[in-house]
């Protein structure tokens, strides 16, 4: 194979498995929007709260890795029922820069309460997966990058499932769509807004953890959450496809950037080239490629 | 502001809306002047007048913000990034071609309305979230632009020194000359927002946070308005960085990544959106902050941490107050100091009476 297309050809498959990654910490961002219709910009700080609250019990106590993720999962369970009760709840209704706020606040607070609790050093997660790249024909993969691919889009394959098909996921669309309509229904709203944050939280720390094995854990994790933006501004903020298909883009295209941007620039383009396009996106079709079209009434 | 009314007697709206409601305001006008260029000044130390330097920069550019989130219900979390290009374009003008500062500076100011203009245009097409994430990917795009343009910035992660500002031969280059030339600007970009809200532009500007679509339907030119509101809010953010380039003394892309712009929204959260005092309040509220952290830490903390630690403590400290005042206002008392300010006034008003 020439060797400029087999670069181009490794860029782009690490890209896409990246980009499943991406999706991966993107769908918890989908989620809460879908049923609560709030913005979480502090999707990246779950992810890192998670992660940082695993690998404490891994190298603190020297737990088992089953029993640190069950003890992580328990964490962000009760950790996102709490916050959702004293935090978001009293938010419902209130103008979007609230809630924004809000969540900013929220996450600048975990940037902070992580690193002095558990220590600012950078530490690992090791799952039991080799390091060593597999070669399989003209593909050069990389162990926890198939690994994450490979969960996101399971867990993408089942909350797929779940919104379209599952009478919890039904009523959390019809929440999403008009609180007051699905209170008269009879659906328990608060009790949805709940579930919908509980579940953030377990794909967070599915994020969190597949993302800490492959750079460590530290605060720098929660750099992911920006990444979130361009993903879901692509794919289309409401759709579950939409986030598979806006992380293949975000990956391909930042994995593009640094391969053939960076050295003629000098570096950092893989930080901005998903927001320029994520811009253009923006003013043609601003509610991304899968997402249904807002109509405004007075 | 300070006074003190018997009770309600407006009849008119333009009675409602005046500046000086009373003649007791004008008095009290007087006396904040006297205070904050004569007394303040002239009592405090070189350290204090450096504190209350850093607030006044703070009080214009949330001022701006304010204008943009506050009275026009618009979302920006790119407002650093426009103090940047205010701060750069005066930097190079004043360092390239010797310009002194009152041309720099309202320079600066037009240099960030005109990024601003580009910026709100999505504006027209989206709101909300989607306006807060284009704003975001402004921030990116403009610090990486500046950061990789040697024309502009000097080099990758180069800062530019900036010479201090001089009028008519008189360099101002003391904590207490600076206090003087930043007060000028301050007290200008109060004055102005005090009456740009109580124009026909201000109240455009309210009608469209209200609702947009109503204000469109009731013949206000929502585009042009939103135009506008983002136009002046990057001037003022621009005429903030020009003073904040100046007080430092260099021009430096780090001193506006993101979390200056989260500060920003935080003050104008925290001060109470859409009020000219509140904003006050939530600048000199947020600027106090750390510093107050790190004083609290440096005395009653170093009994609790170690030597070493102390440093990274206070800085996790102030993330965790900072994040937790953001949330615990949010939810507590949404419309900021400016509604505390009010309730304590309401209860004077008819003191000692209840009501």
């Amino acid at each position: 194979m020439d060797g400029d297309f087999q670069f181009l050809f490794e860029l782009v498959t690490n890209g896409i498995l990246t980009g499943l990654m991406y999706s991966l910490v993107a769908v918890g961002f989908v989620l809460i929007y879908k049923s609560t219709d709030a913005i979480n910009f502090a999707q990246g700080e779950f992810c890192m709260i998670a992660a940082i609250v695993v690998a404490g019990l891994l190298q603190l106590y020297d737990l088992p890795l089953i029993v640190a993720l069950a003890g992580g999962l328990a964490f962000m369970l009760i950790f996102n029922w709490g916050l959702e009760r004293v935090v978001l709840r009293p938010m419902i209704g209130r103008p979007i820069v609230a809630i924004i706020m809000a969540t900013i606040g929220l996450a600048l607070m975990f940037r902070g309460l992580g690193p002095l609790v558990f220590g600012a050093e950078t530490q690992p997660i090791n799952l039991p997966i080799p390091d060593d790249p597999v070669i399989w024909g003209p593909f050069f993969l990389i162990p926890i990058d198939m690994l994450g691919a490979g969960i996101s889009l399971a867990f993408l394959a089942a909350f797929g499932w779940f919104f379209m098909k599952s009478r919890k996921g039904v009523a959390m669309r019809a929440v999403a769509d008009s609180h007051q309509v699905s209170m008269a229904m009879g659906i328990n709203v608060e009790r949805y807004f709940a579930l919908a944050w509980m579940l953030a939280g377990v794909v967070a720390l599915l994020g969190g953890v597949v993302w800490g094995n492959a750079i460590g854990v530290d605060t720098q994790l929660a750099q992911l959450g920006l990444k979130v933006f361009p993903v879901v501004i692509l794919g289309g903020l409401d759709s579950i496809i939409g986030v598979i298909v806006g992380g293949i883009i975000v990956g391909v295209v930042e994995a593009l950037a640094a391969g053939y941007l960076d050295p003629i620039v000098g570096g950092g383009t893989k930080d901005f080239t998903p927001y320029v396009l994520m811009i253009i996106v923006l003013m043609i079709r601003p509610y991304g490629i899968f997402g249904k079209p807002i109509i405004e009434r007075i | 502001m300070f006074h003190r009314e018997s009770g309600y007697y407006k009849t008119t709206y333009a009675a409602d809306m005046e500046l000086f409601p009373l003649p007791i305001t004008k008095a009290a006008i007087v006396v904040i002047c006297v205070l904050f260029f004569g007394l303040f000044p002239a009592l405090m130390t070189d350290y204090y007048i450096s504190v209350i330097n850093l607030c006044a920069i703070a009080v214009v550019g949330a001022l701006g913000l304010n204008i943009l989130v506050g009275y026009t219900g618009q979302i920006s979390v790119g407002h650093a990034a426009f103090m940047s290009v205010g701060a750069y374009t005066a930097a190079n003008l004043a360092t390239r071609w010797d310009l002194p500062f009152w041309i720099t500076l309202p320079a600066g100011g037009f240099m960030a309305m005109g990024v601003g203009l580009i910026v709100g245009l999505p504006s027209l097409r989206v709101k909300g979230l989607y306006l807060a994430i284009a704003t975001l990917a402004a921030q990116f795009i403009i610090e990486w632009v500046i950061n990789h343009t040697p024309a502009i910035s000097g080099g990758v992660q180069a800062s530019i020194e900036v010479p201090r500002p001089s009028l008519a031969g008189w360099d101002m280059d003391t904590q207490t000359e600076m206090y003087y030339f930043l007060m000028f600007f301050t007290a200008l970009a109060v004055i102005g927002t005090l009456n740009l809200a109580r124009s026909r532009i201000g109240r455009a500007f309210i009608a469209i946070r209200d609702q947009d679509i109503a204000a469109e339907i009731i013949g206000i030119n929502v585009y042009r308005y939103k135009l506008l509101a983002f136009g002046l809010s990057s001037f003022y953010a621009g005429v903030a960085g020009v003073m904040y380039t100046y007080y430092l003394g260099i021009a430096n892309y780090e001193m506006f990544q993101l979390p200056i712009s989260i500060d920003y929204l935080a003050m104008i959260i925290i001060g109470g959106l859409g009020s000219v005092l509140g904003t006050i309040f939530g600048a000199v509220f947020i600027t106090l902050l750390p510093v107050v952290v790190r004083v609290f830490m440096e005395t009653v903390g170093v009994y609790f941490v170690e030597g070493v630690y102390l440093a990274q403590v206070i800085a996790q400290m102030r993330l965790i107050l900072f994040g937790g005042l953001i949330i615990l206002f949010l939810v507590v008392e949404p419309e900021g100091l400016n509604k505390l300010w009010q309730n304590i006034r309401n209860y004077f008003r008819v003191w000692p009476f209840s009501h």
